[in-house]
């Protein structure tokens, strides 16, 4: 069948599964909108394309579909380098359809070009710039492949307005969808290494102080009940890292909850202490090792990864095994089955009683609010967590707001917690939640945003109250860019630099009204539940609901940059100065902590970027 | 074995050169894509040199890496990443063939006696052309040669270097070859 490229990349779009895409039409993408009236494919369409490429992030995180966006070239592919580096940072699959101006006139520095796929290239799993009409099926169909296969990544395609405007003979094609991919350079390696899993085994079964290191790469995989079932059959807890939160459900007795920089007592100390960690779809990110060569240092690693280079690129591993983590999962529960399950495994009685003991003595805690005292974002989002249905999917940005979140609720299914881990991108949280909300329109979808982040994105509500996508936004309004103002406090001798935001500008309830939200303020403790239902009754709009949340609360525990997690700052209501090596940096005030590790290596100097 | 002995980190050892023979795929960008995740991965290039195959569809990069900058590992792995790569090899010295092309403008005349004993020793090196009391000398050799013919000439005053990069392939006197990774 003879028809024009912009027909055939709607029909190939259609082909590969797509039934949604997020984008803002232009002059380059022109042609390729005029096919979409005639499409199944809704089109959700934003305010700004940083927007788009979020609300396709979201979408993949609750729905594990590819997500798509579509933009217009030159400001409209670079407003896209953010969510693209973002996603590849997160390994979620997207791809991305870019406008371009026409072939001929590329390098002319022609109206909107940019040098898209050279501006790309180190922010995408893989790029292309099309040439002919004729291409555009096989490199639709390669895009998806490639974005959602081995480690997914965002995929970014890159048309020429001449190949797919009608008017242009070089737009004719005929019509194939091609059968299969020919990507000689692109051969994930799926199954673990028989010997290997097996060498893994044998050192899980003798561990006497295991940890299961739990990643994002878990939720990509889809690979929770492998999961659950190899902590079950071994009886090892489980950290779940910030990009893993909900793999295993945060109330299962062997889950320890999040490790790392705002982790818990009992997580980054299991770590620390441990002889073993099992590190399943994780990257030893420098978030959660702290000061490297102070992580952990007794255990032997084994470290599973479809990316064979996240294998040794940080922390050598004793075991590395190359594969999907789904599958050798179910090799290695097979292995420890045969090898007679948990009565193979090592005595750990010793192990599971030090792990139980530090979670009774150093349990996630804030101090309580008193009478007349500013509101507690902790109590915010526990009042949250307790008062919304408990499939409920959290979308947040970046910042303190996120560590509270991801803190706080209690995670009790995967593909419930959406947030830039990787990358840090504030602003994430609005247009995240409205894809998730847009491919699980049955769930309930709270946006936990903060007030720098809010003002980053907050035009996507516009999104959300015209295209019907009512999502919910937590604002915790502290009136500051409150980690930085954490830093500030603790590491610049309070010099607050530029980090004040004022919480009565904007007026963000007018402002949420005129987008289009239902706007509720609150502003004591006694108005947060009855704020929170009425917000989960209303599902014909956005609501947004204004937290004005004590302006100088942080984040605890910590672990100072560039400190070891064996440094870890707890809340100071746990710090008595008397428990010895793992409360040093408790005893001592912050900044004293930071200044005694400052005599590091510059390599633990570029952590201490915020 | 201590966590500290198993971080991954960057040496301050002096210039380890190995040699990489990077087989692609002829596409657009190609060549943009390995100089982009050298620059990225903070890898540092000391040669390189590109060209297509026997096969129209491929082109061979052989790559001198300083392993001073990044594990060697580290490098391999993530060239194999670039969904156009399709095998990257490390080249063993011991087991392969490289050579490298040098031109050098020397401030001489083309009897210098210098010159002409310099060259001597320099089997297959030859004058290119004269004129305006300098010379232009070419050779082709080993790199290592290439590298003493530079020293000598230097002697004499060079005033411009142009050098190719090396090129290299597994030797096929031996049978024992690298594995390929991809």
């Amino acid at each position: 069948m003879q028809m024009d490229g912009a027909t055939a990349l709607i029909k190939s779009l259609e082909h590969a599964g797509v039934d949604l895409v997020f984008g803002l039409p232009g002059g380059a993408i022109l042609p390729v909108y005029d096919p979409l009236i005639e499409s199944s494919i809704r089109h959700v369409l934003v305010r700004h394309e940083q927007g788009a490429g979020h609300m396709a992030s979201g979408y993949a995180h609750a729905t594990g579909k590819c997500g798509v966006s579509i933009v217009t070239s030159g400001p409209g592919a670079t407003n896209m380098v953010t969510p693209l580096l973002d996603a590849y940072l997160d390994s979620i699959p997207m791809v991305v359809i870019t406008g371009q101006v026409a072939y001929g006139a590329i390098g002319s520095d022609a109206f909107q070009e940019a040098d898209t796929t050279g501006i790309t290239m180190s922010v995408t799993k893989h790029n292309y710039l099309v040439t002919e009409a004729a291409d555009i099926p096989r490199v639709i169909h390669e895009a998806f492949h490639i974005a959602t296969t081995g480690r997914p990544g965002p995929v970014l395609v890159d048309i020429p307005k001449d190949i797919v405007n009608p008017a242009a003979p070089q737009s004719q094609m005929e019509w194939y969808w091609p059968e299969s991919v020919d990507l000689p350079g692109y051969q994930p390696t799926l199954d673990g290494h028989i010997g290997k899993v097996k060498q893994a085994v044998k050192l899980i079964r003798r561990a006497e102080r295991p940890v299961i290191y739990a990643g994002g790469g878990l939720l990509r995989a889809r690979a929770a009940e492998g999961l659950l079932r190899f902590a079950e059959l071994t009886g090892i807890p489980v950290v779940t890292t910030l990009m893993a939160r909900g793999v295993i459900p945060d109330d299962h007795p062997q889950c320890l909850g999040m490790p790392g920089m705002h982790g818990n007592y009992t997580a980054v100390t299991a770590m620390q202490e441990a002889d073993l960690l099992i590190a399943l779809g994780a990257r030893f990110d420098d978030r959660v090792t702290g000061r490297l060569d102070g992580f952990a240092p007794d255990a032997k690693i084994v470290h599973v990864d479809i990316d064979p280079a996240e294998l040794g690129k940080v922390r050598r591993p004793d075991v590395p095994i190359v594969g999907d983590v789904r599958r050798v999962l179910e090799d290695l529960n097979s292995q420890i089955d045969k090898a007679g399950g948990l009565e193979s495994q090592a005595d750990r009685s010793a192990w599971k009683s030090r792990i139980s003991g530090w979670q009774e003595k150093y349990p996630l805690t804030y101090e309580p609010p008193q009478p007349g005292s500013d509101l507690k974002p902790q109590y915010v989002l526990e009042q949250l967590r307790d008062l919304s249905p408990q499939d409920t999917i959290v979308a947040s940005g970046v910042g303190q707001h996120q560590m509270w979140a991801s803190q706080y609720w209690t995670f009790r299914h995967p593909y419930t917690w959406i947030n830039s881990g990787g990358l840090g991108t504030m602003g994430y949280s609005i247009p995240a939640a409205i894809g998730a909300k847009a491919g699980a329109p049955d769930t309930t979808v709270w946006a936990v945003d903060g007030d720098g982040c809010f003002q980053m994105t907050a035009q996507e509500l516009v999104t959300a109250a015209a295209e019907r996508i009512p999502v919910k936004v937590a604002l915790l309004n502290n009136g500051y860019l409150g980690m930085v103002r954490q830093w500030q406090e603790m590491f610049y001798d309070e010099r607050f630099s530029e980090v004040y935001l004022d919480p009565n500008l904007p007026d963000y309830c007018k402002w949420a009204e005129a987008m289009g939200c239902v706007a509720i303020r609150v502003d004591s403790a006694e108005e947060v539940g009855p704020a929170i239902e009425r917000a989960n009754s209303i599902n014909d709009r956005p609501v947004m609901i204004e937290f004005r949340t004590d302006p100088v609360e942080k984040v605890f525990p910590m672990v100072p940059a560039g400190a070891s997690n064996s440094e870890l700052l707890v809340d100071p209501s746990q710090r008595d100065g008397s428990d010895g090596a793992t409360q040093n940096g408790a005893a001592s005030n912050g900044a004293a902590t930071a200044e005694a590790s400052s005599d590091g290596s510059d390599e633990n100097k570029s952590e201490e970027l915020l | 074995m201590t966590s500290a002995d198993s971080v991954v980190a960057r040496s301050s050892e002096p210039a380890s050169l190995h040699v990489l023979t990077v087989l692609v795929q002829n596409r657009f960008g190609v060549l943009a894509r390995v100089a982009g995740l050298f620059s990225r991965r903070g890898f540092n290039i000391y040669s390189l040199a590109v060209a297509p195959t026997q096969d129209d569809s491929l082109s061979r990069i052989t790559i001198v890496v300083d392993a001073r900058s990044a594990p060697l590992e580290q490098v391999h792995k993530q060239l194999n990443k670039l969904i156009n790569v399709i095998t990257v090899r490390q080249l063993d010295p011991t087991n392969s063939v490289e050579r490298e092309l040098g031109l050098f403008t020397v401030t001489a005349a083309a009897d210098d006696p210098r010159l002409v004993a310099s060259l001597e020793d320099f089997g297959g090196a030859e004058i290119l052309e004269t004129g305006g009391g300098s010379v232009i000398v070419s050779f082709s050799g080993a790199p290592t040669r290439v590298d003493v013919l530079e020293d000598t000439l230097e002697q004499i005053g060079i005033t411009e270097i142009q050098r190719t990069g090396r090129i290299a392939l597994t030797s096929v006197t031996d049978a024992t070859e690298e594995s390929d990774q991809s």
